[in-house]
């Protein structure tokens, strides 16, 4: 599965500019503290959360995250934006909260690990 | 390509846009060196966590790096609060972050025991209103996943 495919099964909006959707999805985690998904996420994965501050991308990038899946309509700053743009790191949308994201998600087909 | 990197990052307490980069650009370093992705893997958690302690809790830090073909030693020196209880401090879910940090997803008491899961060897040193000195090194020709080919 590429992202692409999750954005448009969920009706993600995508609000980062210029980064890949083609990347392969591997696997899903959702988590709202930064060191258990540096801990626990595996590469490839998207990353479902409700934090916005510029150290998520920074985070998805190290553990090489396929994107990030933020919850109710949270909306990063455009400094965060930029970095994603920058780092590669695609940022998706959604007003759904984590639950039904990650219902959704579970029903495509995604695992965690 | 070259076996041996060293290099030097400098931290500056509480400045969150920058913070993930040092370890961000250490990874970059060890991808270009060609070393196997679980030990860039294992490196980078361990670097990302001690850099950002340094960034929640300190005042400024420096992170050393050093690669040869053996192994990955990091080594991060900060001025800032230091960590009264070490042992306390090793515990999961034990933190001293404050809530502003913690609502930023930081401060969950799992840094520490991340690096140590990690890492081949881990010391730290502090005193306390002073700063802390963490060392961590990763063995690179222990097993086959190790090594530099």
């Amino acid at each position: 599965m590429i992202l692409q495919q999750l954005v448009d099964a969920l009706s993600l909006e995508v609000i980062t500019q210029g980064t890949d959707l083609t990347k392969t999805v591997t696997g899903g985690y959702v988590s709202d503290m930064i060191s258990d998904v540096i801990g626990n996420a595996g590469e490839g994965y998207v990353w479902i959360t409700f934090q916005i501050h510029l150290n998520i991308v920074a985070a998805a990038s190290l553990k090489n995250l396929a994107g990030i899946i933020l919850v109710n309509n949270r909306t990063p700053d455009k400094e965060t934006l930029a970095r994603a743009s920058e780092e590669q790191v695609a940022i998706m949308s959604s007003p759904l909260p984590a639950f039904e994201i990650v219902g959704r998600l579970y029903d495509l087909g995604l695992r965690c690990r | 390509m070259d076996n041996n990197a060293e290099g030097t990052f400098f931290l500056t307490g509480k400045d969150f846009s920058r913070a993930g980069t040092a370890s961000g650009s250490l990874k970059k370093v060890l991808e270009n060196m060609g070393l196997p992705s679980n030990v860039i893997r294992r490196a980078s958690i361990a670097a990302f966590e001690a850099e950002m302690n340094a960034i929640i809790y300190a005042v400024a830090g420096i992170m050393h790096y050093y690669v040869t073909p053996e192994m990955i030693r990091v080594v991060l020196q900060d001025m800032g609060q230091g960590i009264a209880n070490i042992e306390l401090a090793m515990t999961e879910g034990f933190t001293t972050a404050p809530d502003y940090i913690r609502e930023m997803g930081f401060g969950s008491g799992m840094g520490l025991p991340n690096i140590k899961k990690n890492v081949d060897k881990l010391t730290i040193s502090s005193v306390a209103g002073e700063g802390t000195t963490l060392e961590f090194l990763i063995n690179l020709d222990k097993t086959g996943e190790g090594g530099p080919e």
